[in-house]
């Protein structure tokens, strides 16, 4: 006694498995939680854009009156009137966070891909101390990685920053985690049979079928360099980062509340470019993705 | 008549999802199911005695090639031809163990070492090795440590499980929008982890004086007298870093669910539908989660990292230290000893500590995931 399922058509396809009420219970929920998430990034751009006496007002107001671009204009003159020029602190966060994110994928990709897919002794043991390592907090490390930076010569060098980053264990896991689970071994089988060497096998045909892994480690390394602050690792004033020079102009105090608030959000524009970018490149992967086997 | 349908077909369900939905639709779901059946995978090709000629790839000439049987090895010889067979394996890893052995490794079995001893940066002798005084110390002697441990314990039960939950529905919810949607969704959802100083916000909005948004529309509404000091009143400050830290919680792990779900084999629900799954619900716990596995082990990671972790934002929020240490965690105690009294010894052993409850907590969660979808 088979019962027959009413078939319901969204976006001009079927779709199996979803009531109408529960599509709009969910719905419901995601406005709210939706509204709670970004209600305070509004009130940053909001505070961005007021100007000093609205910032000062009572009682505060939520939505700005009169919007101005001055916070952002006094923003950009503290920071060119700084000892050493605004461009340099941009070069310096944009070399930290190229070299670092590209080592990053690289490397842990090229690790993740043997961990995952070529069984050589101690993979298992390898892979449960780098997952381990996952749950040490940094604090207590800086002292050894002082020590091993300055035996290595890499004091007040960018290198200081970058070369960590290519270590990145977090990354490392995400990648092996999706190797392990959506790349079948006889797609690689049949590439090593045709004579792909493994570190074209990697690269031609492994690499595009996560590719919704590396970009989403973009996303999360790009972000992490990019708010790259001060570090005790470098201290020329030449070599430090944007974040490191909008923070010394925002700690100034209440004076500089409407820089402060414009700072923020400069420093998240970029991010926000990388996560669009990214984010739509994952949606454009969904044609091929079933090409799996 | 239709509820005894409705039971029919529920016991049809379970029983599908056991005996075939494992076996059929799924070769590697868990890492340890992965592994072993790789191990297995080994032991057949190397008991195999292939005498049939295989084409070389280089030359394309016929060659014979003959393997010997695992049995006829020992471990070591075994071993060390698997070792010579892919050892293409080690040159791949060998880049990134050498930047992780350096700046994670040795850093960390260093703080190991020093957790046994009174090193600080001001005196420095060789008598430093003191056994586990630091640890009893932690115990015994501290009470801001047992605290702070209270505090984190509450912290990390609420903030953890809730953030991992909501981050996957979120995630699962939004994963049937048209793309251009989703990515809009996505940005919502994940703004507030855009890192940088975002969560200042909250500062602003639950400033202290009239001036806060939050204190100044309840001022101006008459709800109260005086302003309240949110972030600098024990009774707020824990639930209003609670909040912050669950509206920061849809972070790594949210993309990498998002991620995860872009890469399922979509041919698997149709098939489950055939075979009896009748709701969202019935799919997402026999087909959706055991495709996730893999998703779901990283973004425990990363919940509980977070949840434990959870201290510069409220340091930045409530000051350091916090209103009477309501909102003091292991994190505070070992930023206090580790970057301020330069406690290095002392610590390394809150290090130690924090590392085993996180170890701890993975396990735990790698259990309950391991029982999804059975």
């Amino acid at each position: 006694m088979q019962k027959t399922q009413k078939m319901r058509i969204r976006n001009h396809q079927v779709v199996l498995n979803r009531s109408v009420g529960g599509d709009a219970g969910i719905f419901t929920f995601l406005a709210i939680m939706g509204f709670f998430m970004f209600l305070p990034m509004v009130y940053v751009i909001m505070q961005s854009l007021k100007p000093l006496d609205e910032l000062f007002i009572f009682p505060p107001r939520f939505w700005v009156e009169k919007p101005t671009f001055g916070n952002f204009g006094s923003l950009f003159k503290l920071l060119s009137d700084s000892w050493v020029p605004f461009s340099r602190y941009i070069f310096n966060t944009v070399f930290i966070t190229a070299a670092g994110v590209f080592g990053n994928l690289f490397f842990s990709s090229l690790a993740a891909y043997a961990l995952a897919k070529i069984p050589f002794p101690g993979r298992v043991g390898i892979f449960k101390i780098i997952r381990s390592s996952l749950m040490f907090t940094a604090t207590v490390t800086a002292i050894a990685n002082f020590l091993t930076l300055s035996t290595l010569g890499l004091l007040d060098n960018h290198l200081a920053i970058i070369i960590p980053a290519w270590g990145s264990t977090l990354g490392l896991y995400l990648m092996k985690q999706f190797m392990d689970s959506s790349i079948t071994d006889t797609v690689l089988e049949s590439a090593r049979l045709d004579g792909c060497s493994e570190l074209k096998t990697f690269w031609v045909i492994a690499m595009p079928m996560v590719k919704p892994a590396w970009l989403t480690l973009i996303i999360y390394s790009f972000q992490g360099l990019w708010n790259a602050g001060a570090s005790v690792y470098i201290y020329s004033e030449e070599l430090k980062t944007l974040n490191y020079a909008i923070g010394q102009i925002t700690s100034g105090g209440i004076a500089r509340a409407g820089a402060s608030a414009a700072g923020t959000v400069i420093m998240m524009i970029v991010p926000i470019l990388v996560f669009i970018i990214s984010q739509s490149n994952i949606i454009e992967t969904m044609g091929s993705s079933g090409m799996k086997d | 008549m239709a509820n005894q349908d409705n039971t029919k077909n529920a016991v049809n369900v379970r029983k599908i999802s056991k005996d075939e939905f494992k076996n059929k639709y799924f070769e590697t779901s868990t890492e340890s199911v992965a592994l072993a059946s790789d191990l297995n995978a080994n032991s057949t090709d190397a008991t195999v005695v292939a005498e049939e000629p295989v084409i070389d790839p280089a030359t394309g000439k016929k060659v014979k090639k003959v393997v010997t049987a695992r049995k006829d090895m020992t471990m070591a010889q075994w071993t060390i031809k698997e070792m010579k067979r892919n050892k293409v394996g080690y040159f791949m890893v060998a880049p990134f163990m050498l930047v992780f052995t350096l700046f994670t490794l040795f850093p960390v079995l260093l703080s190991f070492v020093l957790s046994f001893t009174s090193f600080n940066m001001l005196e420095f002798g060789w008598d430093i090795f003191i056994g586990i005084e630091n640890y009893t110390r932690l115990f015994f002697d501290d009470d801001i440590f047992l605290q702070a441990c209270k505090n984190t314990l509450v912290f990390a039960m609420v903030t953890g499980p809730i953030s991992y939950i909501l981050s996957f529905l979120v995630a699962w919810f939004i994963n049937e929008l048209a793309p251009k949607i989703r990515a809009l969704v996505t940005l919502v959802f994940y703004a507030p982890s855009f890192g940088g100083n975002a969560y200042l916000v909250w500062q602003t909005l639950f400033h202290d004086d009239a001036n806060g948004w939050v204190n100044g529309t309840l001022l101006d509404l008459g709800l109260i007298n005086e302003p309240i000091l949110w972030f600098h009143d024990e009774n707020y400050a824990m639930t209003l870093c609670i909040v912050v830290a669950l509206w920061m919680s849809l972070g790594t792990a949210f993309l990498s669910f998002i991620a995860g779900l872009q890469t399922m084999d979509k041919s698997l629900f149709e098939a489950a539908a055939v075979d009896g799954i009748k709701n969202r619900w019935q799919e997402l716990w026999y087909i959706t989660l055991p495709q996730m596995k893999p998703q779901l082990l990283f973004g425990a990671i990363t919940a509980i990292t977070g949840s434990f972790g959870f201290g510069a934002v409220v340091t930045a929020l409530c000051g350091f230290p916090s209103v009477n240490y309501s909102c003091h965690t292991i994190m505070h105690c070992l930023d206090d000893y580790g970057s301020m009294r330069w406690e290095v010894g002392y610590a390394s052993a809150i290090a130690t500590i924090l590392f085993l409850i996180m170890i701890g907590a993975n396990m735990l969660v790698q259990k309950i995931i391991s029982k999804v979808g059975q």
